[in-house]
């Protein structure tokens, strides 16, 4: 075995992959997670990963996955590190099948697929409604044998507090925290992986797990990572409201046939089952002939929005539209939607099988994210296989994969790309920083400790201070008042008046996260003092979400400001003088910001600057239109 | 309909404490599940009779049932606390971590033993490596498939050894989550190639000669899992392992 070693900080479908990879390369690991790595969002993915197999009749190719996810993330992505994961797509579902996951099968024995968002051909491979658990259990179980081997070495119940540097800036190590005694310990390593997810309990309530905090990520952007484009937030079209929790209703839902709807008037209040077809209103269908309810997450959520918030058409005048399954064949939405099904039934006492389910737009997915680096092949345009750049962030020696990077979606994620490329850039980082350490001529563990020391005193410190400070602030109330901030201000659809004002409150809460009193002195197992770390570190990222909105005076993919739209012209097409006009508007705006978001930590806030995006795959010709 | 919602919570501090007992008492609100509550509780931890106390520790990460994190005691039974819905349940509420596990604090306990099994009954498919071979895996078919998935879908809660009669803090037994696994794994088309070495794992001490057959696992699994099922496979598979092993073959 290899003398050097690499810490994983994560320990969901992108940490696992990283670590396999890792691992496999002779390198041990040292997986660090908040707690058992099977428990990750992860599994939460439901609908599937998408991968041109074209085993549907559809002449499915692999260039047009290319095509849809450069479009249907608004031309935001860099467009080489797409290609190369579109290429190699359907050879990372192969692996996940060798491995045992057990997808969904044609009457062949063959992997079945569907139809997802913003996309024409069937391209979504699945297992049931319970995609992501399937894939983050193959790659666990792998992950375990090597455990069992003796070169991964977990660290469940451990929270990631910061990088370590050495003298010259790259990244040596860690502190992390451990979760149990609430001890500051360092830990040396050539290289460290992030792979720590979204960040959706930002906005409070989300489809996002309890744990999807962000904080890693923003304690590395704090340390000098650049974070970009991170006002790219995806509202996914199809939650379901709760109280602590805005489920996730999955978009195959959409694919397998679901049809989204409101009554036509809005004061009829008949059970829905007793509305007759003329008297609903199924907009999506209307407004986009072309792929109806299919029309991807950014489309759909603002078009429930419109009908909700503008036209007035919510179910009874609250945030609710109807997605029915009703009129579909039991057996066939029993097998293929089985899990969501029952994750409906049990928090609404509805079945979905009976009666339509109410669903309204929420907080999803992080398009941005930690910047990462690519090595481009100049002939083929794609990503050079094994580069040590290969998601590198800003600060040498940490990578970044996962929902943490942002690296492939752009200004708005394809559904069942989110799978695809948490495998596909962990498999990647796996990889690169394995070059990365080999080549290398000064190993981790000579290097003198008093810069660890020093790092783990600095976190210590932050924890008495939390433990010893006798402020009048509840961090529980805090996270609760930044959520409903965010969701009000920093939303589907936004405006500067508003984000100006977010970024004035945000700033009042980073101070009061500052005067907190924690009500629980116990050193052992002490989640409040976690959670108090946790909501200071979102507090912070919030910023980046809501400055790099307020700048960015335009509309692209997720982010939408009315005052700054440049509407398709109603009713025209290529081949129309006013299609030509717009077309030529279209252009005059990406001159001007079609540009990555780069946001970088100081004192005062975040600072803002723009890079160009390599469009060197699909040049930026045809606007979205999925009319 | 009463307006506020009663809890009795088991708590303790640290492995080595007692526990101890407190009541909570919080406004009703239609939709509220025991994690929901218990978010509401911790924001402002004073107990009925007005005392001010340390927020309740407990464990959670999806809320949709789909992680196994929240499992606990819930007037006695066992579930996942996110998709305990306060209306169908009696008051007070009484919260207690699972019995088979050792306490961290409060409502969190330690569930490593069941992570530590699925090493020891090595349950996962050998691959090569990780990369691709330019081949899918062989066929399977529909009802092949219908069969097994069900199995996949394990949220290593630990359901099913809260109310083994055979499974307890101080033996070894790995019970039906672990011979679920193996099941799973063993009807896999390549994975049952290493078939013996599972099986040989479930053969001495904590494998599957010690089930009781109380049955009572199949009763309470969140996902629904036919665990008796696999059981009784297993044990057959576990049965005919041993006569080749004595016939050298």
């Amino acid at each position: 075995m290899s003398e050097k070693r690499i810490i994983v900080v994560g320990g969901g479908l992108g940490g696992l992959w990283a670590t396999l990879r890792i691992a496999e390369a002779g390198i041990p690991v040292d997986l660090f997670s908040l707690f058992e790595v099977k428990r990750s969002h992860s599994a939460c993915a439901q609908g599937g990963i998408n991968a041109c197999m074209d085993t549907k009749g559809d002449r499915d190719t692999t260039w047009q996955h290319i095509v849809d996810t450069i479009k249907g993330g608004g031309y935001l992505g860099n467009q080489p590190p797409i290609k190369t994961m579109c290429e190699e797509a359907p050879g990372l579902v192969r692996t996940f099948e060798r491995m045992g996951v057990t997808f969904s099968r044609t009457a062949e024995g063959i992997m079945d697929l569907r139809h997802f968002g913003g996309v024409k051909n069937m391209r979504t491979c699945f297992a049931g409604a319970s995609t992501g658990q399937q894939l983050l259990y193959g790659v666990d179980e792998q992950v375990r044998r090597y455990e069992d081997m003796g070169v991964v070495k977990k660290y469940e119940w451990w929270e990631f507090l910061s990088v370590v540097k050495n003298d010259e800036g790259s990244c040596r190590g860690i502190t992390a925290m451990d979760l149990r005694t609430m001890k500051v310990y360092s830990f040396k390593a050539d290289a460290v992986v992030l792979a720590t997810g979204g960040l959706g309990l930002i906005y409070g309530r989300s489809t996002n797990s309890t744990n999807s905090t962000g904080a890693a990520a923003s304690r590395v952007y704090q340390q000098g990572a650049e974070f970009m484009n991170g006002e790219f937030i995806q509202f996914h079209p199809t939650g379901m409201p709760g109280d602590d929790k805005n489920r996730l209703m999955t978009e195959a839902a959409r694919g397998e046939g679901g049809r989204i709807w409101v009554p036509k008037d809005p004061k009829n209040s008949r059970d829905p089952m007793q509305i007759p077809e003329e008297d609903r209103f199924y907009f999506l269908e209307e407004w986009y002939p072309a792929f109806g309810n299919t029309v991807p997450r950014d489309v759909a959520s603002r078009a429930i929005w419109k009908v909700v918030k503008h036209m007035g058409l919510g179910l009874r005048g609250e945030d609710r539209v109807y997605l029915d399954l009703t009129h579909l064949d039991r057996h066939f939405i029993e097998t293929r939607l089985g899990a969501i099904l029952d994750i409906y039934q049990t928090f609404s006492g509805q079945d979905p099988r009976e009666v339509p389910m109410e669903i309204f737009p929420a907080t999803h997915y992080s398009m941005g994210g930690l910047w990462v680096d690519f090595e481009k092949d100049e002939t083929t345009n794609a990503m050079v296989h094994h580069s040590p750049r290969n998601h590198q962030t800003s600060i040498p020696g940490l990578f970044a994969c996962g929902e943490c990077d942002g690296a492939y979606h752009g200004a708005n994620r394809l559904g069942a790309n989110s799978l695809l490329s948490a495998s596909f850039s962990g498999r990647v980082v796996g990889e690169s920083a394995s070059i990365y350490v080999k080549g290398m001529q000064k190993k981790s563990k000579d290097i003198k400790d008093s810069a660890f020391e020093f790092e783990r005193q600095r976190q210590e410190g932050i924890n008495d201070g939390l433990m010893k400070c006798d402020g009048t602030e509840n961090a529980y109330t805090l996270h609760k008042e930044l959520g409903e901030l965010m969701t009000k201000k920093v939303s589907v659809e936004r405006n500067n008046d508003e984000l100006d004002h977010a970024l004035e409150e945000l700033k009042n809460l980073e101070e009061r996260s500052h005067h907190l009193d924690l009500g629980d002195s116990q050193t052992w197992s002490n989640t409040t003092l976690q959670y108090a770390r946790q909501v200071q570190d979102m507090i912070v990222l919030a910023q980046v979400i809501a400055k790099g909105a307020r700048l960015r005076d335009e509309c692209r993919g997720a982010h939408y400001k009315a005052g700054f739209d440049i509407a398709i012209p109603e009713g025209k097409f290529p081949g129309d003088p006013e299609w030509d006009e717009y077309v030529v508007k279209w252009k005059a705006n990406n001159e001007k910001w079609l540009k990555s978001t780069i946001a970088k930590h100081t004192e005062d806030g975040p600072e803002i600057s723009y890079r160009e995006v390599d469009t060197s795959v699909f040049p930026v010709e045809k606007p979205r239109d999925y009319r | 309909m009463t307006n506020t919602i009663r809890f009795k919570i088991k708590r303790q501090d640290s492995p080595d404490s007692s526990p101890y007992w407190q009541e909570f008492e919080i406004p009703y609100k239609a939709g509220h599940n025991v994690v929901s509550a218990l978010m509401v509780i911790r924001e402002t931890p004073v107990t009925r009779d007005g005392k001010k106390v340390k927020p309740v520790v407990w464990e959670c990460n999806c809320m949709e049932e789909v992680c196994g994190a929240c499992t606990m005691l819930i007037n006695g039974e066992v579930k996942q606390s996110c998709s305990a819905l306060i209306d169908d349940l009696d008051q007070p509420i009484v919260l207690e971590p699972m019995s088979k596990f050792p306490v961290v604090r409060d409502l969190m306990v330690d569930r490593n033993r069941m992570f530590e099994n699925l090493k020891k009954s090595k349950a996962w498919v050998d691959i090569d490596g990780s990369w691709d071979i330019h081949e899918g895996a062989p066929r399977i078919s529909q009802e092949e498939w219908d069969r097994t998935y069900i199995f996949s879908r394990c949220i290593t809660c630990g359901s099913c050894l809260e109310v083994c009669p055979q499974f307890d803090k101080d033996n070894d037994f790995m019970g039906a989550q672990i011979i679920a696994q193996v099941y799973l794994k063993n009807t896999h088309p390549t994975g049952k190639f290493k078939s013996a070495d599972r099986l040989h794992a479930l053969m001495g001490k904590g494998g599957i000669a010690e089930c009781g057959n109380a049955q009572n696992c199949v009763e309470v699994c969140p996902k629904e899992i036919p665990l008796t099922t696999a059981i009784g496979d297993v044990g057959r598979q576990v049965t005919f392992q041993v006569l080749k092993d004595w016939f050298g073959k």
